[in-house]
């Protein structure tokens, strides 16, 4: 038996069996959240699932073990740390969006006293990128600066003042270069091309991947619709813009205090870049984020260069970017235009899909190789899709580059795909939700695209939600100006691949217990506000009965963590839970052979639970968790014990399948309600209603503030977020700051009703799958959806802007097509197919059932 | 390359501070730079996000905005002022109970404007509170986790209140 399985077993006596053994004591008032009032949304949890037997810690709601540090201000972020003797650094950034760097002077801000040090792109030569395959940025620019906000220099003075006063006093002589736009103009051969690498013209990457014979599909169905759909750029807007501090000791070791969800990564940067300082005299440590939601995951220039500037002063050298550079540093989800071409039978069940997408990616190419598979990738993980068939291309434009934010280039396509079957519903006089119902992806299968689905609650997620909305009763009688729309989603619980290729664990924990009954989890996660600090303090509870406010946890430092990859793909808890398991089973055994040997007792026969270990059969016989180490650490000298997680192997096989499998998907379902004013073209948000199958909520407190705030972003993404750019061609971002960037306030948040449904995943820790990110997905397309409820016209473009609005209803006025949305696709050189073909067995079969039994820590319940 | 100095005296959770600083320095800086209250944020320094609020005699102030110098001889709470020493203001304890901070940047700015509402109506409608909270802004929570917790601490402090009406000291240590 696996080591992470023991503490599955509710019969080795876990808390499963202590309930008559040893009563809990009652919960303090200071740690559970009291018993919901009536005007409280504490979320409906669906626990069909849960076993008789509370799980006492796993699935209670407990506050974050870090509140209490959050709500009086003690939290360190990045910015909030101070060293002796530290500088501070200004970056000066391209105000052109194209040119060449024909020379840089910087003797006058050398010469401005309270100066110590001025860098170019000459002092950090080497390239760095996030993924090995775009290694094309350069922390100051080399030669080139590719989007108004590149850094092309950095100062490290006495005082901010200074920093800023000096980076005016730097010349740079630019060439100007004709931008790339759009594109449009990025897919013409006789434009400046930004990088030297593409797939032609400035096109950055371009996929076809086939899976059957799609074209026979579409041309024997008894329905084919091709719709066209775009989803603007938005970004992540954190609270807290992003700050590094870096020094270099006396030891020639460089510690970096960054706001990043990647330390890991990070990492690996500064050791490319800073080389020959070798990695393992550097050290990341990612303090906690003022918010992430993606836009923390790459490496950035500031980081780099404060660590430069370090090495050079000999002193520590911080920085905070301003809110303006924020927007430079972007990172957020991409445009994506969108052409979906699916063929149906009469009862709405789809026969095979053609699927092509056309992303902006502006200047770089960080995420963007995964994000353009991620557009194509989870199509066909939430309804069946017999045969399959995916194009996507992504471009570079003269403007700051695009990434990963939260959903990471699967919300464009969900969208898609989403407002798509809703037509289809129309158009065949089906009840968008009984289509949805009619063609479930069964669980435990394989997807057309090789993707192995395990748990699947989104039949129960639909359910949820019609039955909360009044689905049946209310839609289409609303009245003029108000509609309900249905939408459902899914995502990944962590990616399957790591970004480099490596066979190691993507997450381990190491945990030290000593005599105090102390215990300390060491692990590389990221707290980003997630919670990920409060659930790895949680796991504890159920393998050793330990209070998981009693558990010191030291997460995000590389010199003292072991590695976990980041707070990115929603792998968090599935992954570190995984790994924590592991490493807490093993620490287990060890205690209770001592514990045993002491006793005179069968290690098999004790119990953990209530900070002691007792005898099952004579629960007074026992010792407290703190001896219980003690006796350890004398039978066996010094204990710790580690855990490590590696997801199962992908099962597809083929160029571009490591974009998209996971050792578990979440599944979404949504229903918004909206007004729209037809005067003013106003669309208004009052309530959603959202389930999510999460296969276990492991702290239901956590796993809601999830799900809404997943909610909240989408309603921003479908109604106002946007990155836009001044024309004329200087492509300055149009709106660099909080004001103008437009997000919804406490007075747009609509009320949100969640369901959390429990449908456990064999690969999660007891069943556990994301939260983080899937709810966002459904809840653009909902809310289209709607407003075709409401008025009959569809917007196939987001934002939903009242002038987008205003034009659909005079279209359908006029008797045009009642929609508003992209009227053509560019015709872009999309390489010849890579005829995949259908996995073996063929979808329609349950597969790898007993492959997924042996993989990770997990078992099913 | 800062230029003129000031001296100032200010008066920050109940003490008092003595100081001299640039005089081009906002109440923000001065308060995390050289008073090291680092409870006080930032997002964005132009008065767009509400991360910076403070209290200036009980009124919500955003920092960043805000010029010491004019601020001498008033009362300045920051979110290190709320608690009173080890026990938590009961919107302290609500936010934290409720999941009312997830990454908690926003956190500061958020309890204190509530505690501005909370001293104006001890019973706030939800409309109300939305109105009082619309100037700041929080990306993770979607605002309705904050919402609850603001009733819960306003119900909490109701019923602290003394049974002759008048509120005790500690809900309320104005």
């Amino acid at each position: 038996m696996a080591e992470g399985e023991t503490a599955m077993q509710p019969a080795a006596g876990a808390s499963g069996t202590t309930a008559a053994a040893a009563a809990p004591p009652p919960p303090s008032p200071r740690r559970g959240p009291p018993a919901p009032g009536p005007d409280s949304n504490q979320g409906n949890l669906d626990s069909h699932l849960r076993p008789p037997e509370a799980l006492r810690v796993i699935g209670q709601p407990l506050r974050r073990v870090d509140a209490l540090a959050k709500v009086t201000g003690v939290t360190r972020f990045a910015d909030d740390l101070v060293l002796p003797r530290m500088l501070h650094m200004k970056l000066l950034r391209s105000p052109h969006p194209h040119a060449r760097v024909v020379a840089i002077d910087t003797r006058e801000a050398e010469a401005l006293p309270g100066v110590k040090a001025v860098i170019t792109g000459r002092d950090l030569p080497i390239p760095y990128g996030i993924l090995p395959v775009s290694q094309d940025e350069h922390a100051l620019a080399l030669d080139r600066v590719r989007f108004v906000g590149d850094p092309v220099a950095a100062v490290a003075a006495v005082d901010e003042e200074t920093a800023l006063a000096a980076t005016e006093r730097i010349r740079v002589e630019y060439e100007l270069l004709p931008p790339v736009a759009t594109v449009e103009e990025a897919l013409q051969e006789d434009r400046e091309r930004l990088h030297e690498r593409t797939a032609y013209a400035n096109v950055h990457k371009a996929v076809s991947l086939r899976f059957g014979d799609v074209e026979e599909a579409l041309a024997s169905a008894e329905l084919v619709r091709e719709d066209l759909f775009f989803y603007e750029g938005n970004t992540h807007l954190p609270l807290e813009q992003h700050a590094a501090l870096a020094l270099f000791d006396a030891d020639a070791r460089l510690t970096v205090w960054s706001s990043t969800q990647t330390p890991h990564y990070l990492h690996r940067a500064l050791a490319k870049v800073l080389a020959p300082l070798p990695a393992s005299r550097i050290r990341v440590i990612a303090c906690p984020n003022g918010g992430g939601f993606g836009g923390k995951s790459d490496p950035f220039q500031h980081e780099i260069a404060a660590a430069k500037l370090a090495m050079l002063t000999g002193r520590p050298v911080k920085i905070c970017l301003t809110r303006e550079e924020v927007f430079y540093c972007h990172r957020g989800r991409h445009p994506v235009l969108m052409q979906v071409r699916t063929g149906f039978r009469k009862d709405g069940t789809i026969t095979g899909m053609h699927f092509r997408t056309l992303l902006d990616g502006g200047a770089y190419g960080s995420y963007g190789v995964a994000s353009t598979f991620y557009t194509g990738a989870l199509q066909t993980v939430t309804y069946r899709v017999p045969v399959y068939w995916f194009e996507g291309a992504r471009v570079f434009t003269n403007k700051p580059p695009c990434g990963p934010k939260r959903g990471h280039g699967t919300p464009q396509p969900r969208f898609a795909l989403e407002v798509h079957l809703d037509k289809v519903a129309h158009q065949l006089g089906i009840d968008p939700a009984e289509l949805r119902l009619r063609q479930l992806q069964p669980p435990h299968s394989l997807t057309a695209n090789h993707l192995r689905v395990g748990s699947m609650g989104l039949r129960r997620c639909i359910e949820k939600v019609l039955e909360g909305s009044r689905w049946h009763e209310r839609r289409g009688r609303l009245g003029r100006g108000r509609g309900l729309g249905l939408a459902c989603s899914s995502y990944i619980s962590g990616a399957g691949l790591p970004i480099y290729w490596n066979s190691m664990p993507h997450s381990g924990v190491q945990l030290k217990l000593d005599r105090s009954g102390g215990c300390t989890v060491f692990c590389g996660s990221t707290e980003i506000g997630q919670g990920s600090d409060s659930v790895l303090a949680t796991w504890w509870r159920r393998s050793w009965g330990i209070d998981p406010f009693a558990i010191r946890v030291v997460t995000g430092d590389t010199d003292l963590t072991p590695v976990d990859l980041g707070s990115y793909s929603s792998r968090v808890t599935l992954m570190t839970g995984n790994a924590a398991l592991e490493a807490a089973s093993r620490a287990r055994a060890l205690l209770a052979r001592a514990v045993g040997a002491h006793l005179g007792v069968p290690p098999s026969r004790l119990v953990f639970a209530e900070q002691r270990v007792f005898d099952s059969e004579e629960p007074e016989r026992g010792v407290s968790f703190a001896e219980a180490v003690e006796l350890a650490e004398a039978r066996f000298g010094t204990v710790g014990t580690t855990g490590s997680y590696t997801p199962p192997p992908a099962p597809g096989r083929y160029k571009g399948a490591g974009v998209g499998p996971s050792p578990a998907y979440s599944y979404t379902a949504c229903v918004a309600e909206v007004e729209v004013d037809e005067q003013t073209g106003i669309v208004r948000v009052p309530k959603v209603w959202i389930a999510h199958d999460i296969g276990r909520a492991i702290n239901p407190v956590l796993a809601i503030g999830q799900v809404e705030g997943s909610v909240y972003m989408g309603l921003g993404e479908a109604l106002m977020e946007e990155m836009e750019y001044r024309p004329h061609r200087r492509l300055v971002h149009k709106m660099p700051s909080m004001l103008e960037y437009k997000s919804p306030t406490a007075l747009e948040m609509c009320e949100v009703v969640t369901y959390l449904v429990e449908d456990p995943d064999p690969n999660g820790p007891y069943g556990a799958k994301e939260v983080g990110q899937g709810p966002l997905l459904p809840v653009p397309p909902a809310i289209v959806n709607a407003v075709h409820d409401a008025v009959g016209v569809y917007i196939d473009e987001i934002p939903l802007h009242p002038h987008k609005v205003l034009a659909a209803l005079k279209a359908k006025a006029e008797g045009r097509e009642p929609r508003y949305g992209p009227a053509r696709f560019p015709p872009v050189r999309y390489p010849a197919p890579l005829e995949v073909g259908l996995p073996e067995p063929t979808p329609a079969q349950p597969a790898g059932a007993a492959a997924l039994a042996g993989t990770g820590g997990g078992r099913r319940p | 390359m800062p230029g003129e100095y000031l001296h100032l005296r200010l008066r920050v959770n109940g003490e008092q501070h003595q100081l001299a600083c640039a005089s081009h320095k906002t109440l923000l800086e001065v308060l995390r730079e050289d008073l090291g209250l680092t409870g006080t944020k930032h997002g964005c320094e132009l008065g767009e996000c509400g991360a910076c609020l403070v209290l200036v005699d009980g009124t919500p102030v955003l920092s960043c905005l805000a010029l010491p110098q004019e601020l001498q001889g008033r009362e300045i709470t920051t979110v290190e002022g709320l608690a009173d020493g080890p026990r938590l203001h009961p919107l302290q304890q609500a936010f934290a109970e409720l999941g009312a901070a997830q990454c908690g940047y926003c956190t500061p700015g958020f309890l204190l404007a509530a505690k501005a509402l909370l001293a104006e109506q001890p019973a706030p409608s939800r409309e109300a509170i939305r109105q009082a909270l619309a100037g700041n802004l929080c990306r993770c929570t979607g605002y309705l986790k904050i919402f609850e917790a603001v009733e819960l601490a306003a119900r909490r402090m109701a019923g602290a209140a003394t049974p002759g009406g008048q509120r005790s000291a500690a809900t309320e240590a104005k």
